[in-house]
């Protein structure tokens, strides 16, 4: 039971993103990230070579919650903030199922934040994507819990005094095994962190930074647009020296042992990190704070990836063992445990 | 010496004693040889609400009641003829509820200067006259106990820990109990402690035979077994009974059970019962909040599972959110709420019966749903399998309410046959219902939804809590939401098709005065109706076990007698439903006082309605 399944026959292999299109009007304002980020999903899923049928999509409220209407899956479009719960009552009791979340920052970082880091820290099995645009978009322009102090908003006209959330470093104190970032208009990274966040056995976190044009417009620009983010995107490679900027910099190592952005040039080779994603969490999580806003370089891509037992297995496995040593439940049986009598 | 015998209908004994004191086991096992001795019986444990309150203090008494009888009895009791105090604060605590000319036991050795002022006892009650009219037995307990323990090498603080053994013995010679029942109990926990299992049999025969010997007491008392249908009992606690009715419902479904849920007094009971079960392929699940709970299982039923979460009432107030989405999906859930004083953290070791509205009517929006109510120990047992089949057969959330007094009571339980139980069919949708299509919103007969479980080929369909169309789409309009909102109404109603009449007991047909109840005041109604019976009038009584929808001749009942009376654990809850609902001038008899109803109260109260 605790082993992946054997993937289902028939139209395996034969998919397309068609398969995993639903037949639905999709309702985003017009230039909203989440398009992007659906037609990514959409595309990479096939490859998995899992029918949809055995594929879940649960999502919260907010914009992206409307994601699950979309895909031609199984799919529960749940309650605020607490997709991440159904997700784990629905993968728990399933493990044969491949299950992902759709949340965003306000639902997943905000009225959610208990489950979001409950659900990673148990290691659920399941790929939580995160659609981060820093505001509200659906309730029509509030602060959200990862927009930037000063930010002025509708409910914040004198700009907003609260310190934001870093969702990598969040879901990484949170103990999560897989951590991720990527970026709604390029498809071809977040294809690669969706390949390596399917591919992972537990809880797979992935940031999307998802441009909401309408109420944030251009929060991300200095990495999302060309040119400049050719320049600010410190794409994460495991084994690989931390070099960006078309080689000109680069993440090293500096005088006190924090870590900072330092010209390749001036650089000591040694003193440049090399990333890994297996090693001690301080690494992912120095490198969650390259940056404290998108606004300067920013580390994308995998952050973290361990292995830890998985929730459902790790149950199912007790079941397994309860059952090898009292046997297989006996109803009659556990009616009368305890002293009984006899009437006549 | 022999000693005298007298024989007795009935008798109530309250063992009371500070927390640390082990009543609630004292109790326990006092019960246990009761039920084997074939008395019927009825328990109530009262304890505190702190884990360990300061020792010899009023407020830290923990007390353990009950009733056992050669005859049918249906209460706890509702004034001791016996009690059994440990220390001053047990005696002050409990001396009221006494009834007039009681017998007192007391540890005497407890009666000093310190415990008396921690009881605030200015002087001492066993010499200053506070029982006098009482009768009162002084018995060193603590001292016995520790003599009889000595060539254990024991500490003193260890051997008089055993004193709660003493008071078993000697209530048990009082009673004529067996031994064996209790020495087989201390065999099988203490059996591998042989100094703990030694000092606990030492001081249980120590006050056994302090009894017979001494001549402190000339009498010892036989209440002989109670006629009983025939078949295998045995003593069974509401939360036992609540759990394995869950695990009858899973293997009676062939659903595996899906236990979600948050720590919480008096509900983790269930929980502890549950994770137990493993080998039934019972997952249960601890969870980070009382939200997630109510998620996780409505998230395993959407997987096909028999999800269910169960709280007290300040976990319904959080799940509330859940229980919508749950009624707009229309999947199978059940959501188990052990009621609790409230409002807010109230008191949370105190029984009231105050969540019924809650459960009806507490989500924002029309939001009906199914509500079962227990009404005994045992009855927990059917009310657990009776929610699942309701939220099995009719696709729908239902709420099983039970309380504290129900949860931690006991009665002797006839067990019944494993194939006699309930079988219930999941259903679940296989292929498309509308041509080549699958709708998700397609109903039955019963207006119930096909349940479609992730993984079934070509049966991909997205629900959620947005309103939808009859075929499942999402839609906002007007005189849509109109016909839906009308659709899982009478979903919900149509239920009372599948459910029996109420029953109404009215011996001879006469009765003008009609008692109808609800939940766990079962028992105390048939007790108080039995002795106005016994004055000769005639009272008839019904009891809800479905609150959601009523049985159909619900209406006809209540407006068939000229006045209904309705006791409750609340302000008049059910009294309002039945009021609104059927234009009865129904009167409500309220009790708010974390104990449940006496007989002899609401029997007053039942004459005095007669009368007026
Ligand atoms: S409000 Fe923003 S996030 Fe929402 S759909 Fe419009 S553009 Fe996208």
């Amino acid at each position: 039971m605790s082993d992946r399944p054997a993937e289902p026959d028939g139209v395996v292999g034969t998919l397309t993103k068609k398969d995993f299109t639903a037949d639905r009007e999709v309702r985003w304002c017009p230039g909203c990230g989440d398009y992007a980020i659906l037609a990514t999903v959409q595309s990479f899923l096939p490859e998995l070579g899992v029918s949809p049928d055995r594929i879940v999509f649960v999502s919260g409220i907010g914009c992206s919650g409307r994601f699950t209407y979309y895909m031609d899956t199984y799919g529960v479009h749940g309650i605020h903030g607490r997709a991440p719960a159904l997700a784990t009552g629905i993968a728990t009791a399933r493990p044969d199922l491949h299950v992902w979340v759709v949340t965003g920052d306000g639902d997943g970082l905000s009225i959610g934040g208990n489950h979001l880091i409950h659900a990673l820290r148990r290691n659920v099995n399941i790929k939580i994507l995160l659609f981060n645009n820093q505001i509200y978009g659906l309730t029509k322009g509030q602060y959200s819990p990862t927009s930037e102090e000063g930010k002025v908003t509708k409910s914040t006209p004198f700009g907003s005094v609260d310190h934001p959330f870093n969702p990598i470093a969040l879901a990484l104190g949170a103990e999560a095994t897989f951590v991720a970032r990527t970026i709604d208009n390029d498809r071809q990274h977040m294809t690669q962190v969706l390949r390596q966040a399917a591919a992972h056995r537990g809880a797979a976190f992935v940031e999307i930074y998802q441009n909401c044009n309408v109420f944030n417009d251009g929060a991300f620009d200095l990495l999302r647009e060309k040119p400049q983010g050719i320049h600010n995107q410190i794409r994460l490679e495991h084994g690989k020296p931390i070099v960006f900027d078309e080689g000109r910099r680069c993440v090293a190592v500096g005088d006190n042992g924090r870590l900072v952005i330092a010209d390749v040039e001036t650089t000591p080779p040694d003193r440049i990190v090399v990333h890994d994603v297996h090693g001690r969490p301080s690494l992912a999580f120095a490198l969650a704070h390259t940056s404290d806003r998108p606004t300067e370089p920013t580390c994308i891509g995998v952050f973290r990836e361990v292995e830890r037992p998985v929730y459902g297995e790790a149950m199912d496995r007790q079941i397994e063992l309860a059952t090898q040593r009292l046997g297989p439940g006996d109803l009659d049986q556990l009616l009368h445990s305890g002293d009984t009598w006899v009437v006549r | 010496m022999t000693k005298a015998v007298e024989e007795r209908q009935r008798v109530v004994i309250r063992f009371a004693g500070d927390s640390g004191d082990g009543m609630q086991l004292t109790g326990d096992r006092f019960t246990n040889a009761t039920a084997v001795l074939g008395n019927d019986l009825a328990t109530l444990p009262d304890f505190p609400a702190e884990i360990r309150a300061p020792a010899g203090t009023v407020h830290g008494v923990s007390a353990f009641q009950i009733q056992f009888a050669s005859e049918d009895i249906t209460t706890p009791g509702d004034h001791p003829n016996v009690l059994v105090a440990m220390n001053p604060a047990a005696l002050k605590a409990e001396l009221d509820s006494v009834e007039k000319g009681g017998t007192i036991i007391v540890n005497e050795d407890a009666f000093i200067q310190r415990n008396l002022e921690k009881a605030h006892y200015t002087s001492n009650p066993l010499e200053d006259g506070t029982l006098d009219g009482y009768q009162v037995y002084r018995v060193p307990m603590t001292s016995i106990t520790v003599r009889a323990v000595e060539e254990l090498g024991l500490s003193r603080k260890e051997a008089e820990r055993s004193k709660n053994m003493f008071a078993l013995g000697l209530v048990s010679w009082m009673y004529g109990r067996p031994t064996d029942v209790t020495l087989n109990w201390l065999q099988k926990k203490f059996g591998d402690k042989p100094q703990v299992y030694d000092a606990n049999v030492a001081a249980f025969k120590a006050g056994y035979n302090f009894g017979e010997t001494t001549e402190l007491f000339g009498t010892s008392y036989r209440v002989p077994p109670a006629p009983a249908e025939p078949g295998t009992y045995r003593n069974v606690s509401g939360a036992s009974a609540l759990a394995m009715g869950l695990v009858a419902a899973s293997v009676r479904s062939g659903l595996p059970l899906f236990y979600a849920s948050y720590p919480i007094t008096p509900a983790s009971e269930l929980l502890h019962e549950l994770s137990r079960l493993k080998n039934f392929g019972v997952r249960t699940l601890q969870a980070e909040d009382e939200i997630a709970a109510a998620g996780i299982a409505l998230g395993a039923s959407f997987a096909g599972h028999l999800g269910v979460t169960g709280t007290s009432g300040p976990g319904m107030d959080l799940k509330a959110e859940t229980i919508g989405l749950a009624v707009v999906l229309e999947l199978p859930m059940v959501i188990i709420d052990v009621q609790r004083a409230g409002p807010s953290t109230g008191m949370p070791t105190k029984t009231e019966a105050s969540d019924l509205l809650m459960a009806l009517f507490g989500r924002h929006g029309e939001s009906p749903m199914p509500v079962v109510a227990a009404y005994t120990p045992g009855n927990c047992f059917d009310a657990a399998i009776e929610a699942c089949r309701i939220a099995v057969a009719h696709r729908t959330p239902v709420v099983l309410l039970s309380d504290t007094f129900l949860s931690n009571s006991s009665e002797p339980w006839r067990i019944p046959e494993v194939d006699s139980l309930p079988v219930i069919d999941p259903r679940f949708a296989t292929g498309p219902n509308a041509g080549t299509e699958f709708l998700p919103y397609l109903r039955d007969e019963n207006l119930a939804r096909p349940w479609a479980v992730p993984g079934t080929p070509g049966l991909r369909h997205q629900i959620g809590g947005l309103e939808k169309d009859e075929s499942g789409s999402i839609s906002y309009d007007g005189p849509n939401h109109e016909r839906m909102t009308h659709l899982r109404a009478a979903k919900v109603a149509k239920i009372a098709d599948d459910i029996p009449p109420l029953e109404v007991d009215d011996p001879d047909g006469s009765a003008e005065v009609l008692v109808l109840g609800w939940g766990s005041t079962y028992g105390t109604i048939r007790a108080a109706a039995r002795c106005v019976r016994e004055r000769g009038l005639s009272v008839a009584t019904a009891h809800l076990y479905h609150l959601n929808p009523f049985p159909k001749n619900t209406g006809e009942v209540v407006r068939a007698y000229r006045k209904v009376l309705i006791p409750e654990m609340n302000m008049g809850q059910l009294a309002m439903l039945i009021r609104a609902r059927y234009l009865v001038d129904a009167i409500g008899y309220s009790k708010i006082q974390g104990l449940p109803i006496f007989a002899g109260e609401l029997e007053d109260r039942i004459l005095e309605v007669m009368q007026a």
